[in-house]
């Protein structure tokens, strides 16, 4: 070889395939606002709809009247339940087994919910027909609160399914009940409680609260009645589970009906679910023969879809004396609002709450959930989560620093010695996990000198000295977590939505002259995935990641998939693509062997060629091989390169980390300050460091706002009191701190390139880190529990209980 | 109430149209003129992903009656491109440095991002993030927004020293 | 989010928009930066049938300082309430106010009189405008008068303006290095309204205090004032607690915002007394 060939390492580097930090391919349309987005599709003849919502939690609809709001010039319907009765889509059934009102239907259920659909040749008439609809309401007794929803003389709520004894997760015991679900060895787990030399006992609040994607969700529905095909637009995370729900819904062949995401303005969970304006623009398209476009405004976006969290965590945690746990409990009243309208998988009404053992070799573990109906709007989504995990990951999180405070002990120590240690992997959890790979103890250790704990610690206490010698009235909080996440739904054995598995898929296409199309199943929200799925085909086939185009997002083109939620993109799509890519590189070897005129097993894959054994110089590019795949013909192999993968993952992932910060806590005012924030991540093989850095920063800034101040509050006759950003706290670049990230690798063993997922681990982690720094600043004052968010008035109500403010 | 004759000029050409007073000019932009960078995010001035420059000033779309802005000159992202195509400074900033995810908010903060850069050619990180924060980012966490910008500042400046 | 249809007027001069607005009768508006109506009209609380717009009146856009008095144009920006020097120096409690209020954005197109004339408890010029003890000319198709800050609001957007009128300068007497200044804000996070501010002026034997978003209207206390003139602060403090009823919202209940309130007002005079001479 002379000295211009480049070795392996500089052909590896060219290919930016996985562990490069790649500019995104997106970019270059987005800096330049040519992304498309789907209020920016404007079709001809394209007409508006836009929902009368009622102002009342709880009443029934006594009329509506229509004629003043058709009187108007160019209002072309108003859509009432009563119209999409016929059709029977009045209601629609929820991602987790329920059914809800498309437009109300007698009743109304929360402030904010769909009672008419008017539909308008543009936005602004469609605002002025809304306030002529007139509805005439009677109000009914409000239920707000879970814990009342069964007492006597509570008000039913779904008099639909009031005498259902039987729901979609088994019994009910009352008509505002919904499902119990129970997980683990009570039995056991009780006998463990009864005989612990301690129990530490709290009740932990995940307030509710909501995902709040800058871009609202939406569609544009279009009928062409000519050939009888729905295409269907929409800020979808699912498409493809879309249109066979719309197909089931509307009675569509599939085949007719093509659902298309385009680029999608953040979604965090809130574009999972169908939502009543999807269903009433496909109707206004069919009756009307225009298309219509539905788009939520913000207050809508907030008052009416997916809401997250809202789980009262009832715990109690078992330790020995010396601080080993023992066992675990916890029953949760899971407050589901109006209608069930989760998105978990179908056997999991509660999501992967058993995940709440955490990080934590606990031998013994019972975990029971009751969902209830309350007058507040439906959702229960993974709010950059996988199904629940953030509200597991912060009871864990939180019962380990009230165990800590039980027992006297520092908390960083108490994790030390209760995590499952590097050789237990493959570990059965108590509550019937299997995680896949960990090595807690290297990561733990890592972190904690990365912040000079045993220094800061010292500094706490200095402050508090001089916070008690009143020469400071700022106290020092130091937040601890280290979280387990489970991502990557998942194995079609026991995961699936609405009967659809949930694998998902890769089709890859070699053009002749070596460049590719990979197509996905999944869709991506700002996560990258054009950038990094070609990185990770360019390491499996050789070929140059700007060579290959990714795509998504549209149903007649696209694999079939389950969308991208849940951090399930790498795990299962990413697998997908991995093993497409394989299958690739397998017809590609035998094409080089040909070629190089050697047996198969004579040539072996090297970076971007495959070579002869032992002789190198004697070599095919997969260029070359791509172009003979199209214009030889080779005895025994078909012509092309082309192949598809669909991946049913045998386990999910277990992404981990460490995350440390430091906040000043100002007793008087409540004012926070969180001045240093650490964060380990080990999500697996790293694709593009890049990304999962903004990942990171991502998700903490919205962990953030989660426990500082963002809430979705009514007050006790169901108004909705946090519909406008100015009290739906999102923090700008001002309040946010500065991030420091670091990793550790351990990679998944299931994953065929051994990645698991990241863009979920910073809010699950974030959230009990920044919570338990709140907590540890007041813990020298007698503190264990208090309830997020923690605004300024309610860091100043915990002061003021403990008596800081003389 | 009747549509009223607008007139501005929107990346340096001059548009004119008839138009409800009532148009907000967000909406302006996006559908009678197609400019669709500009995003509407809170519709209540507070995210300023709407926000675009009008006579020298960054302002919310969403918070503007075209009426308002009959007569003024008016940039959107769409005018923040080089002459031959490529990629402005603050663009290739925010592309270099990961400073988008979803792209919602990005001509928001590309246009703000201009406006402060030409107020304050040398901003320290705190004066950035003091100066963008009337646009909400719900991806990035702002850090490499704030680096972006940084980076930009520098490279403008270096441009700037290179010319003279 | 759409607001009503609505005509719209662009006068040239104060005697035109009077004319207009009292020709239109009570279906018409003055709009100035719309950063408070515009949100209104977009949740439909507001829907005037016509707009006249102040943005052509190019006298009511300039900041004076002469002869110790400042007076500034209605439809002047926060923003350049901000930038401008000659403030600055005459007022420089202004300029550190205005820096707390909303976003730049908003900053660039908010104007300083729809701050004051809108009577909105969650502004802060009315507050400061109080603790200088300026004074707001009025414009009716009649002719001008001027109006005391002091006593111009009444209640949550209720004032002494009448609907017929436009707000159309400010002014006050330059403050210069005499006095101490500080414009203290709690707020939630940039673009919210305090959850409690307090502007204080002391010096020179002298002191003015006010309060921002804790009643119904701006809060300044003349027994605060007087109080922390002969330099009581306790009783200062004392004085503006009793003046204040601040209702509870998202930002906290009410006993919560009265520490606070307290709170902020001793930052506030603290920080003023360290710049005083």
């Amino acid at each position: 070889m002379n000295e211009m060939t480049p070795t392996p390492e500089e052909r590896a580097k060219s290919l930016k395939g996985l562990g490069s930090s790649r500019k995104r391919v997106e970019d270059a349309r987005f800096t330049q606002g040519k992304g498309n987005y789907v209020d920016d599709i404007q079709l001809d003849g394209q007409l508006f709809g836009a929902f009368v919502r009622s102002p009342y939690a709880h009443a029934r609809v006594v009329s509506v009247d229509k004629t003043a709001a058709l009187a108007l010039p160019g209002v072309i319907a108003v859509l009432t339940a009563e119209d999409l009765a016929p059709l029977g889509l009045h209601w629609m059934p929820t991602l987790a087994g329920d059914k809800q009102m498309v437009l109300a239907d007698g009743k109304v259920l929360f402030q904010g919910q769909e009672v008419a659909f008017v539909v308008a040749e543009n936005r602004y008439i469609a605002a002025d027909a809304v306030e002529l609809v007139e509805v005439d309401y009677d109000e009914l007794e409000v239920l707000t609160d879970p814990f009342q929803a069964e007492a006597e003389g509570a008000p039913i709520l779904r008099e639909d399914i009031a005498d259902a004894t039987e729901g979609a997760h088994g019994p009910r015991r009352h008509p505002n009940h919904i499902f119990t679900w129970e997980q683990g060895d009570k039995a056991a787990t009780e006998a463990v409680l009864g005989e612990a030399d301690v129990v530490a006992e709290e009740m932990v609040y995940y307030h509710r609260t909501h995902p709040c994607p800058l871009e609202t969700c939406g569609c544009v529905a279009s009928m062409d009645k000519v050939n009888g095909k729905l295409t269907l637009y929409g800020t979808f995370q699912a498409p493809h589970a879309v249109r066979t729900v719309a197909s089931l819904i509307s009675g569509i062949a599939e085949h007719n009906i093509r659902v298309v995401s385009p680029d999608i303005g953040g979604g965090f969970g809130n574009k999972v679910g169908v939502y009543p304006g999807y269903i009433c623009a496909i109707v206004a398209s069919i009756v009307t023969g225009q298309p219509v476009k539905w788009v939520e405004s913000r207050q809508e976006n907030l008052l009416s879809t997916a809401f997250a969290r809202d789980y009262w965590m009832k715990g109690k945690i078992a330790a020995t004396r010396e601080g080993k746990i023992t066992g675990l409990w916890c029953h949760t009243t899971a407050d589901h609002g109006a209608f069930d309208a989760c998105a978990d998988p179908t056997k999991f009404p509660a999501g992967f709450m058993n995940i709440c053992t955490g990080s934590y070799d606990i031998p013994v573990a019972y975990l029971a959930v009751d969902g209830i109906y309350t007058n507040k709007a439906p959702g229960g989504v993974a709010y950059r989560c996988s199904f629940r995990v953030t509200e597991a990951a912060y009871f864990i999180e939180r019962m380990i620093e009230v165990l800590a405070i039980k027992l006297g002990m520092d908390a960083a120590e108490l994790r030390r010695i209760n995590f499952i240690r590097a050789d237990q992997f493959p570990y059965n959890s108590a509550l019937g996990w299997e995680y896949d790979s960990g090595d807690y103890h290297t990561a733990w250790d890592k972190a904690l000198a990365a912040v000079d704990y045993a220094g800061l610690r010292a500094e706490q206490a200095a402050r508090l000295e001089e916070f008690k010698d009143g020469k400071t009235r700022k106290l020092m909080g130091i937040g601890l977590t280290f979280f387990t996440e489970i991502v990557g739904a998942g194995p079609v054995k026991n995961c699936d939505i609405l009967g659809l598995g949930m694998f998902d898929s890769c089709e890859i296409r070699i053009h002749p002259t070596g460049s590719a199309i990979a197509r996905l199943g999944t869709i991506s929200q700002g996560q990258g995935h054009a950038t990094t799925f070609a990185q990770i085909l360019a390491s499996e086939i050789g070929i140059s990641a700007d060579d290959i185009t990714v795509e998504e997002g549209d149903t007649d083109t696209a694999p079939y998939g389950l969308g991208t939620y849940g951090s399930r993109s790498t795990p299962v799509a990413g697998a997908a693509t991995a093993m497409a890519g394989r299958k690739i590189r397998a017809k590609a070897q035998m094409i080089a062997a040909y070629l190089l005129e050697v047996h198969d097993d004579d040539v072996e894959f090297d970076v971007d060629r495959f070579v002869v054994k032992g002789a190198p110089e004697r070599f095919k590019t997969m260029k070359e091989i791509a172009f003979a795949a199209y214009n030889q013909a080779i005895p025994g192999i078909e012509p092309g390169l082309e192949a598809v993968s669909y991946y049913d993952p045998p386990n999910m992932t277990y992404p981990f980390g460490a995350y440390i910060c430091v906040v000043d806590v100002d007793v008087d005012t409540g004012v926070t300050d969180i001045r240093q924030f650490y964060a380990l991540d080990d999500c697996g093989t790293r694709i593009n460091p890049m990304i999962i850095e903004g990942q990171v920063h991502g998700g903490l800034t919205e962990a953030l706002a989660i426990a500082m101040g963002q809430e979705i509050a009514y007050d006790e006759i169901g108004n909705h009191k946090t519909s406008t950003m100015m009290d739906f706290f999102i923090p700008t670049s001002w309040e946010t701190p500065h991030y420091v990230t670091d990793h550790t690798t351990t990679p998944s063993p299931h994953h065929p390139i051994g990645a698991k997922g990241v863009g979920e681990s910073p809010n699950v982690g974030g959230v009990p880190c920044f919570s338990n720094a709140i907590h540890d600043a007041f813990r020298p004052f007698g503190l264990t529990q208090t309830h997020m968010p923690h605004d300024h008035w309610r860091v100043w109500q915990t002061a003021n209980r403990l008596g800081l403010h003389g | 109430m009747s549509k009223m004759h607008v007139k501005m000029t929107v990346n340096g050409k001059a548009v004119e149209a008839l138009a409800e007073p009532r148009t907000l000019l967000v909406h302006f932009l996006r559908e009678e003129l197609k400019l669709k960078g500009a995003h509407i995010g809170c519709e209540s001035s507070h995210c300023g992903a709407c926000t675009v420059e009008l006579d020298g000033k960054s302002v919310k779309s969403c918070t503007m009656f075209v009426a308002q802005a009959n007569g003024a000159d008016v940039t959107t992202v769409e005018g923040m491109a080089n002459p031959d195509g490529s990629l402005g400074v603050i663009q290739e900033m925010f592309r270099e440095h990961h400073g988008l995810q979803c792209g919602y908010c990005t001509p928001g903060m590309i246009m703000r991002a201009h406006r402060l850069l030409q107020e304050n050619p040398t901003p320290t990180e705190e004066e950035v993030r003091f100066g963008m924060a009337g646009n909400l980012c719900r991806c990035t966490g702002y850090q490499n927004i704030v680096k972006a910008i940084l980076a930009a500042a520098d490279n403008l400046a270096a441009q700037k020293e290179a010319a003279e | 989010m759409y607001p009503g249809a609505f005509d719209y007027h662009r006068p040239s001069s104060v005697a035109e928009a009077a004319g207009l607005l009292a020709d239109l009768g009570e279906e018409a508006r003055v709009l100035a930066g719309g950063h408070s109506l515009i949100p209104m009209m977009k949740l439909r609380m507001a829907a005037p049938e016509h707009l006249i717009d102040l943005q052509d009146i190019e006298e009511l856009k300039t900041i004076e300082v002469a002869g110790g008095a400042v007076t500034i144009g209605a439809m002047v920006t926060q923003d350049s309430v901000i930038r401008d020097d000659a403030l600055a120096a005459a007022a420089p409690i202004m300029r550190e106010a205005s820096l707390q209020i909303a976003d730049p954005q908003v900053r660039y197109v908010g104007t300083i009189g729809g701050n004051v004339a809108n009577g909105d408890p969650g502004n802060d010029m009315p507050g400061l405008m109080q603790c200088l003890d300026a004074e707001f000319e009025i414009a009716g198709k009649a002719g001008t008068r001027w109006e005391k800050a002091r006593s111009f609001y009444h209640g949550a957007y209720d004032t002494a303006k009448a609907d017929d009128e436009i707000l159309t300068r400010i002014r006050f007497a330059a403050v210069g290095d005499a006095m101490g200044y500080a414009y203290e804000k709690q707020k939630r996070k940039i673009g919210d309204y305090a959850t409690a501010a307090a502007g204080v002026l002391v010096g020179g034997g002298k002191a003015s205090i006010a309060m921002t978003n804790l009643s119904d209207t701006p809060i300044w206390s003349e027994a605060a004032s007087n109080a922390l003139a002969t330099g009581d602060v306790e009783e200062a403090v004392a004085a503006a607690l009793a003046a204040i009823d601040p209702m509870e919202d998202m930002r906290g209940p009410v006993e919560f915002k009265r520490h606070v309130a307290g709170v902020i007002l001793r930052r506030a005079i603290e920080r003023a007394l360290s710049r005083a001479v």
